[in-house]
């Protein structure tokens, strides 16, 4: 008897010297998940719950380069096959060992995802050597094997196999209505979800059998804590109620850096925020000295300084620095004299109208900024009828192509030059797919032959360098106008070590959080 | 007394039934909601079929018999958001609403009430004049901007309350989820209250006060004065009675506006109520949600204004209800 409590004082003991390092994080994004099922929709509020909750098979470092998670190593067999080797004793939430086998399974559901299937593509099998080795075979030489293997996060084949209480398969991927997988996670990550109630707070517990033991994390409970409103959750982090918070407005980055008890990081993000003309609509636009005008006539520094407060990077292309097809000769060219004769050159000396759609409540600031650029091109006699409208009435009025000019923000999801392409300036091809977000109706058949080139090139330094060609033409042929790159920002009180954890992708690796005190 | 509530009951099915006609003919105007359920990538013949699937591709009348002959057996929908019955999403978040609008009425008639007795009563004084004053201040500034200025003081420099949110909550008979039984619940009710009171509380004040120094006017009360009945009598028995008649009808009717007010309060303090839930289901395109959130409030509306027609019989007796002779 005697001994038994002694044990329990031991235990007890124990625990509370771990516990006293441990710490607890309180968190309050804009939003909160969706769904629990990493695979229902491709959004970057599905990728911060799986940075939490799961491990993918790599992870981007902050330098865009790749680190190994739950794949060890691996090395490229032949041009189309790629073989990995997977970490081993790896446990999921459940107790389940990891092994090739939920690769596969997980394999087989991206490629059912309506959201991710498209990244997917590109890949003709997956095939397994060994409990602990597998090959991932594309039908053409692939050279973003690696980009998209950060999107493979191991679901718990055995977990998600069967049925659930209404019969349904546990592993049924539902974009609209219930399922077990939106409501149930076993992955490998540093967190489990113990409570949730959607739209109002998300809990986590660290995962006791973390294979990553030499991750530097000290948070065993996270509350994450959705804030809508940006003055709200401001406050909310300078009232000492949540110790970690994003997006910051940038409004209120110098509030926060004044400050004493918090601190803000910021960072170059990889958003575009572009303006599309549009050939079919408007004549003018067909000439190339006319959007090289509306080029010109565009103060990219400008819109930064003053709408964007200094956060966002000016941009003249579409990839942002760190990406293969970075271009560093290009530089914004805002210069209204030019843009006149130019304009006087293509015979449009008096301009002409055309109409503007922007909407008001998708990227920062996007409403302003489309305003600036209506006054903007008042200096080249474009007289613009901008109209904006919230994000829901946005999309289907941009399908329609609804306006002259239009307003769209783009992120890559493989954090490749070439996605910028695909979607905003390859030529428009309805069977493809190809262009799906070009409104511009810019097309380049030369440009198009380069990108899919690239596509099937693995050596990176060639690829860069048909990459920057191609920003290069588009460039010189103004096919678009690139505005900025938004920026990202976090905040946190002092003493929750955010730096080393938060990358441009906007996933932070809360896993890794070290809080001092 | 029955046939005002059979009547009654009709009366709110017309309203439910035109609230529902029009939610929904407006629903193709909020958006498209698809564009919320899948990524940026997805291609349009995805979404088309996902469309097919969800019925979204059927005509306007095809589509609300649908939905009409499923809320006839009670159910409205299950929300594309929550994936859950839309109606079980928002009986979840009523009593954080009514909570809110319960903190609200208690600050209301705390404060309206001996406020404007004082100043009716003394109409000269200096606190009279300040209220007044501040009243007017109080009608025109925006609710947003009272809950941000509470916020800034009470939570970030003076740290005295919680900034957002409800606080610890208990479950009370199993199905009420409630703050009103914790100091920390009650605490994070507090700023949220004063917010929503703060656009109904001038304007009792102001009724109060007019109301009063009418009656005050008026024989009895003067007859009162003539017979030498103490002024706490005249003033709170007699007068007051008096002047509370307009005050129940024009409150019955703010009870329900108040309810509306509670989209602005509840998303500035991250509430967790159904007004919040409402304003995000219309940034989702949530429509089930806003369909049935619409004529759930619809319905608070006619039950909270027959209690006021039969509160206000008590309160009057020679008001009749419709129906009895």
């Amino acid at each position: 008897m005697k001994k038994t409590a002694l044990l329990f004082a031991g235990a007890a003991l124990a625990l509370s010297i771990a516990s006293a390092q441990a710490a607890t994080l309180r968190m309050a994004y804009d939003a909160d998940p969706v769904s629990l099922d990493p695979y229902e929709q491709l959004s970057g509020g599905t990728l911060q719950l799986s940075h939490m909750t799961y491990d993918p098979l790599v992870r981007w470092d902050r330098s865009l380069g790749f680190e190994p998670r739950l794949a060890e190593k691996w090395e490229r067999i032949d041009d189309n096959t790629m073989r990995f080797h997977l970490r081993k004793g790896v446990k999921f939430h459940s107790g389940n060992d990891l092994s090739t086998k939920d690769i596969a399974f997980t394999f087989k559901r991206l490629q059912e995802s309506p959201d991710f299937k498209g990244v997917f593509a590109p890949f003709k099998a997956l095939n397994i050597i060994d409990d602990f080795t597998f090959d991932m075979v594309t039908n053409e030489p692939f050279p973003l094997i690696l980009n998209n293997m950060t999107y493979l996060f191991p679901m718990d084949s055995a977990f998600f196999t069967g049925n659930d209480a209404d019969g349904k398969p546990k592993d049924q991927l539902v974009k609209h209505g219930d399922s077990f997988a939106s409501r149930n996670i076993s992955g490998t990550g540093p967190y489990t979800v113990s409570y949730r109630e959607q739209g109002v707070k998300v809990e986590f517990d660290r995962n006791a059998n973390y294979w990553d033991t030499k991750s530097p994390g000290n948070v065993d409970k996270i509350i994450l804590t959705p804030i809508k409103e940006a003055p709200t959750r401001v406050a909310a982090l300078l009232a000492g109620d949540v110790d970690f918070i994003a997006p910051v407005p940038p409004t209120d980055h110098d509030r926060i850096k004044s400050n004493d008890n918090v601190d803000l990081v910021t960072m170059s993000g990889t958003r575009i925020i572009t303006f599309q003309m549009n050939q079919d609509r408007v004549e003018a636009f067909k000439d190339v000295r006319v959007r090289q005008a509306v080029n010109y006539a565009i103060n990219q520094e400008g819109i930064v300084a003053k709408i964007m407060k200094g956060f966002a990077t000016p941009a003249a292309q579409f990839s942002p620095k760190g990406y293969l097809g970075y271009n560093e000769n290009l530089k914004p060219r805002f210069d209204v004299k030019k843009a006149q004769a130019l304009m006087k050159e293509a015979g449009y000396e008096k301009g002409f109208n055309v109409t503007m759609m922007s909407p008001n409540n998708r990227y920062v600031n996007d409403e302003k900024i489309a305003q600036a650029v209506v006054s903007m091109l008042s200096k080249i006699n474009i007289k613009v009828d901008l109209k904006t409208m919230p994000k829901a009435q946005y999309w289907p009025a941009f399908d329609e192509r609804a306006a002259d000019m239009m307003l769209i923000g783009w992120h890559s999801d493989t954090e490749d030059t070439n996605n910028f392409f695909e979607f905003l300036s390859a030529c428009p091809n309805k069977d493809t797919g190809a262009g799906q977000y070009n409104s511009g109706n810019y097309c380049n058949p030369k440009v198009d032959a380069m990108m899919v080139k690239a596509n099937t090139i693995t050596d990176p330094a060639k690829r860069a360098e048909i990459m920057q060609t191609m920003e290069q033409v588009v460039f010189d042929d103004a096919g678009f106008v690139p505005l900025h790159w938004q920026n990202l920002s976090w905040g946190a009180r002092k003493g929750v070590d955010i730096e080393p954890i938060v990358n441009g992708m906007d996933f932070p690796y809360l896993g890794d959080l070290v809080i001092k005190q | 007394m029955i046939a005002f509530f059979v009547k009654r009951f009709f009366q709110a099915v017309v309203v439910m039934f035109v609230i529902s006609l029009i939610s929904f003919s407006i629903q193709d105007n909020l958006g498209d909601p698809l564009r919320e359920l899948v990524g940026q990538a997805v291609s349009e013949e995805e979404r088309q079929a996902l469309r097919d699937e969800m019925g979204l591709n059927d005509p306007f009348l095809v589509q609300y018999v649908r939905f009409a002959s499923k809320a006839l057996q009670g159910d409205l929908g299950d929300s594309y958001f929550f994936k859950q019955p839309a109606f079980d999403v928002i009986m979840k978040k009523l009593p954080a609403t009514l909570e809110l609008v319960f903190g609200a009425t208690v600050i209301i008639v705390l404060f309206s009430v001996p406020i404007g007795v004082y100043s009716a009563i003394n109409p000269q004084s200096w606190f009279s004049k300040t209220v007044m004053g501040l009243s007017i201040i109080g009608i025109s500034v925006p609710v947003f901007l009272t809950a941000i200025g509470l916020i800034y003081l009470f939570a970030i420099e003076l740290n005295w309350l919680p900034s957002y949110g409800r606080g610890e909550t208990t479950q009370v008979w199993g199905v009420w989820e409630t703050g009103l039984f914790s100091a920390d619940g009650l605490k994070h009710l507090i700023l949220p209250s004063f917010t929503l009171a703060s656009i109904m509380l001038p304007l009792f004040i102001r009724l109060i006060r007019s109301e009063m120094m009418e009656v005050l006017q008026s024989e009895y009360v003067k007859f009162a004065w003539a017979k030498g009945i103490s002024p706490r009598r005249i003033y709170f028995l007699h007068a007051l009675k008096n002047t509370m008649l307009p005050v129940i009808t024009v409150g019955g009717v703010q009870i329900g506006t108040m309810v509306a007010y509670t989209i602005l309060t509840e998303t500035v303090f991250q509430w967790p109520g159904m007004g919040f839930l409402f304003l995000e289901a219309v940034n989702r395109v949530d429509t089930p949600l806003i369909v049935a959130y619409l004529i759930i409030v619809g319905a608070i509306f006619v039950v909270t204004n027959t209690f006021v027609d039969l509160i206000y019989g008590l309160v009057n007796p020679t008001v009749k209800l419709a129906g009895r002779k």
